[in-house]
C-alpha cells in the first residue's frame, strides 16, 4: 500500500468517473439519440446528399466513437499527471 | 483461378513463417504474449480478431438489402469499443491476469462463479468459431475447387500451426498480417466501385455525394430506384424503433463482453496502453466499417442497374453473340459477372412469367410482376472486383482477404477456448498445484483439441442455420451474462459472489431460452417481449440481470476486505498489490 499513500485515490477515481459519464453521454447522443430516437427529426437536414439521422447511424457515430476514445486517452493522461498516478 | 491460388498460398506461407518466428516459451507468452505488445500493434491485431468472415463477406451485402436497418451492425459493432475503452479494458489490464473467467473467479472469490464464466466463454466462442470454419470451407470450395471438408481441414492445419505453437504471441503477429491483407482486399474494390457509381474515389465521400454525372444525390437516387421496384426506401426500415434500439444495444454491450476481444487487452503493458489500444483498434475497424455502408449502397444501385430488366442468356447460348444481338435490339444483356457467379449458387433467376427478362421486384411490386431474381447477400463483396472490371488478381486478393478475416477470428476464439480449459478449469480449479511447464503443455493440448472440435463443428453444422442465427447467441449471451458482472465488479465494490452468480445464471438461462424458443422452437414475432426480436433480447435481459445481481448483493454479505482492496487497486494504475490466498502466487508484478 506504500505507493497509494501519497496518491489521492478517491479524488482520482471520482474524476475518472465524471469523465467517463460525460463521454458516455456523447456516446449515447451520437448513436442511440441521433441515429435512432431522433433520426426522423434529423433527417430533414442533410450532410452532403445524405439525410443527417441516417448519416449518423451509418457513418457519423463511428467517427465520433474514434474521437471519444482518443480524447479519453488524452484526458486520462492529464488526470494521471495531476494526481501523480503512473498510467 | 491461378491468382487466387497464388494469393492464398503466399498469405498462408506468411502466417506459418510468423508462427515459427513467434513461438511461445512460457504461459505468459502463450496466454498474453508476454504482456508487451505495442498498443498500435495490438489495435491492429484486435481489429483482425474482431472482424470475422461475417464482417468481411456478409455485412456490406446485408446493409445493401436492409438499408437503414443495417445501421444496427455499424453502430453496434463499433460503439462497443467505446464501452471497452472507458469501462473495462484499462481496469482488466490493471487486474493483470490471463482470462475473463480469471477475473470473475478472483473478483468474486468463487470457483463456482469461475466455472459459470468458463461455460459462458466456451459457449460464446464455440458458436462463433463454427461460422468461421464454415467460411473457410466455403472459400476453398468456391474458389479453389477443393471439397468443402478438405478446405476446413486445410484451415485447421494453418490455425493449428500458429495457435498451438505460438499461442497468443503467434496469434497476435499473424493477426497483424491478416489485418493488412483483409483491409487491402476490402478497400481496393470499394474505391473502384465508388469511382463508377459516384465519380469520387473515396467511398465515404461518394456515399454522401451525387450519383456520377447527375444532379441528384446518390442516396436519393437509390431511394427512388428501390421504391419504384416495390422495395422500402433505402434510408428507412420496417423494424420498430425500440427493436432497432435493443439490437444495437445487444451488439454494443455484447461486443464489450466478448471474451476473445477482452483478452486482447491483456497483452499490452499497462492500463494506459490498453486505452490507446482500444482507440487504435477502432481506427482500424472504422476503416472497414465506414466503407461497408458505401459498398452496400453502391452494390445495390449497381445490381439494379445491370441486372433488373436484363435479358437472360442461358448456358447453352453463346454469350458474346447473344449479348451482341440483344444490344442490337436495344435490350440489355445479363452482365458477364452475373453469369460467372451464377455457377456458385449465390444468384438465382427463376423466369416466373416466361418472358426471358430478369425482373427484380420488391414485396410491393407496383406493376404486379413477381420478383424473379434472388441474390445471396455474400455475392456483393465477392463480385465487386468483377463488377468494377478490375483485373483477375483482385479477385484472388478478396478470397485471401476473406480467409484472413475468418482465420484471424478463429485463432482469437481458440485462445479463449484453450485458456479457459487449461488455465481456469485445470490450473485454477481442478489441479491447483500444476506447474507452469505442465500448464503450457496442457494449454497447447487444449488449443489442439479446440482446433479439431471447431473444424468438426464447421463441417457438421452445415445442417444448422448459418452464422446469422448463432451470432444472436454469442452477442446476447455476452451482453446479458458477462458484461454486467465485469462492469459491476470494477465500478461497484459492494458487488459480491452471490450477486454475480445470480446475474450470470439469469443472463445465461433467459437469453438462451428466448433465442432457442424464437429461432428453433416455433415462436412467432407477435409473441416478442416488448416487440424485441431475439437479436436484441440480450440488451433487455442485461438490465434485468444487472438489477437482480445488485438486489441479491444488497441482501447478502459484503465481499471480503481483500477483494474490496483489489477493486480499489485496479481503479488506480500502478497500485496493484497481491490480495488474499488466491492472488498470492498469481498476482502480476506491478507495471514498471
Amino acid at each position: 500500500m506504500s505507493e497509494k499513500e501519497h496518491i489521492d485515490a478517491k479524488g482520482y477515481w471520482a474524476a475518472t468517473v465524471r469523465l467517463t459519464l460525460s463521454l458516455l453521454a456523447i456516446w449515447f447522443a451520437v448513436s442511440y439519440a441521433a441515429g435512432i430516437l431522433f433520426r426522423d427529426f434529423l433527417d430533414q437536414f442533410a450532410i452532403g446528399g445524405a439525410p443527417l439521422g441516417f448519416w449518423f447511424a451509418q457513418q457519423g457515430s463511428i467517427y465520433v466513437f474514434v474521437a471519444l476514445i482518443f480524447y479519453y486517452c488524452w484526458a486520462m493522461a492529464r488526470l494521471e499527471r495531476k494526481f501523480g498516478v503512473e498510467g | 483461378m491461378d491468382w487466387t491460388l497464388f494469393f492464398v498460398a503466399t498469405t498462408f506461407a506468411l502466417y506459418i513463417g510468423i508462427a515459427i518466428w513467434a513461438r511461445a516459451g512460457s504461459t505468459d507468452d502463450f496466454y498474453v504474449a508476454g504482456h508487451d505488445v505495442h498498443p498500435t500493434v495490438n489495435g491492429m491485431a484486435t481489429a483482425a480478431d474482431w472482424m470475422s468472415a461475417a464482417s468481411f463477406l456478409s455485412m456490406a451485402g446485408l446493409i445493401a438489402f436492409l438499408g437503414y436497418g443495417g445501421s444496427v451492425y455499424l453502430m453496434g459493432w463499433t460503439g462497443g469499443y467505446v464501452l471497452l475503452a472507458v469501462l473495462l479494458a484499462p481496469f482488466l489490464r490493471e487486474f493483470g491476469k490471463f482470462t475473463v473467467p480469471d477475473f470473475v473467479g478472483d473478483r468474486y472469490y468463487s470457483t463456482f462463479a469461475r466455472v459459470i464464466a468458463v461455460v459462458c466463454a466456451l459457449f460464446v466462442s464455440f458458436t462463433y468459431i463454427a461460422g468461421q470454419m464454415k467460411g473457410v470451407g466455403v472459400a476453398f470450395s468456391g474458389f479453389l475447387g477443393v471439397p468443402f471438408e478438405l478446405g476446413i481441414i486445410i484451415g485447421m492445419v494453418i490455425v493449428f500451426f500458429y495457435a498451438v505453437l505460438g499461442g497468443m504471441k503467434g496469434v497476435t503477429y499473424t493477426q497483424v498480417a491478416q489485418y493488412c491483407v483483409l483491409i487491402f482486399a476490402y478497400t481496393v474494390p470499394a474505391i473502384f466501385m465508388s469511382m463508377i457509381i459516384t465519380g469520387n474515389p473515396i467511398p465515404q465521400l461518394g456515399f454522401i455525394g451525387n450519383a456520377a454525372g447527375e444532379d441528384i444525390s446518390m442516396l436519393q437516387k437509390l431511394n427512388t430506384v428501390v421504391t419504384d421496384l416495390g422495395f422500402q426506401e433505402y434510408t428507412q426500415t420496417n423494424k420498430s424503433m425500440f427493436d432497432v434500439f435493443a439490437i444495437t444495444g445487444a451488439l454494443m454491450f455484447g461486443t464489450a463482453g466478448l471474451p476473445h476481444v477482452i483478452i486482447r487487452f491483456f497483452t499490452v503493458p499497462s492500463a494506459k496502453a490498453a486505452r490507446f489500444s482500444a482507440g487504435w483498434a477502432l481506427v482500424f475497424i472504422a476503416i472497414l466499417y465506414t466503407t461497408a455502408p458505401a459498398v452496400g449502397a453502391f452494390a445495390r444501385m449497381n445490381f439494379i442497374d445491370t441486372v433488373n430488366d436484363a435479358t437472360y442468356i442461358t448456358d447453352e447460348q453463346n454469350y458474346e453473340q447473344t449479348a451482341a444481338a440483344i444490344e442490337a435490339d436495344g435490350g440489355k444483356p445479363v452482365p458477364t459477372w452475373y453469369k460467372t457467379w451464377e455457377r456458385t449458387g449465390l444468384l438465382e433467376f427463376e423466369d416466373k412469367n416466361g418472358d426471358g427478362i430478369m425482373q427484380y421486384r420488391g414485396p410491393n411490386s407496383p406493376d404486379g410482376i413477381e420478383n424473379e431474381v434472388n441474390p445471396n447477400r455474400d455475392i456483393f463483396v465477392l463480385a465487386n472486383p468483377q463488377i468494377a472490371q478490375l483485373p483477375a488478381w483482385v479477385i484472388g486478393l478478396v478470397v485471401a482477404g476473406g480467409l484472413a478475416a475468418a482465420l484471424s477470428t478463429a485463432a482469437g476464439l481458440l485462445m479463449v477456448i484453450s485458456s479457459a480449459v487449461s488455465h481456469d478449469l485445470c490450473r485454477r480449479t481442478l489441479f491447483k498445484d500444476m506447474d507452469d511447464k505442465t500448464e503450457l503443455r496442457v494449454a497447447r493440448g487444449a488449443a489442439a483439441g479446440a482446433v479439431v472440435a471447431a473444424g468438426l463443428l464447421g463441417i457438421y453444422s452445415s445442417q444448422l442455420g448459418f452464422v446469422a442465427q448463432v451470432v444472436a447467441f454469442a452477442f446476447g449471451l455476452a451482453a446479458a451474462s458477462l458484461f454486467p458482472i465485469i462492469f459491476l465488479g470494477i465500478f461497484w465494490k459492494r458487488m459480491n459472489k452471490e450477486g454475480a452468480i445470480v446475474a450470470m445464471l439469469f443472463g445465461l438461462v433467459s437469453t438462451f431460452a428466448y433465442i432457442v424458443y424464437f429461432k428453433f422452437g416455433g415462436g412467432t414475432p407477435d409473441q416478442y417481449l416488448f416487440g424485441v426480436s431475439p437479436e436484441g433480447i440480450g440488451f433487455v435481459f442485461m438490465w434485468v440481470s444487472g438489477a437482480l445481481g445488485i438486489v441479491t448483493a444488497l441482501v447478502t454479505d459484503a465481499p471480503p476486505q481483500d477483494v474490496q482492496d483489489l477493486v480499489e487497486d485496479i481503479r488506480v494504475p500502478g497500485t496493484r498489490q497481491p490480495h488474499g490466498m488466491a492472488d498470492a502466487g498469481m498476482a502480476p508484478a506491478p507495471a514498471e
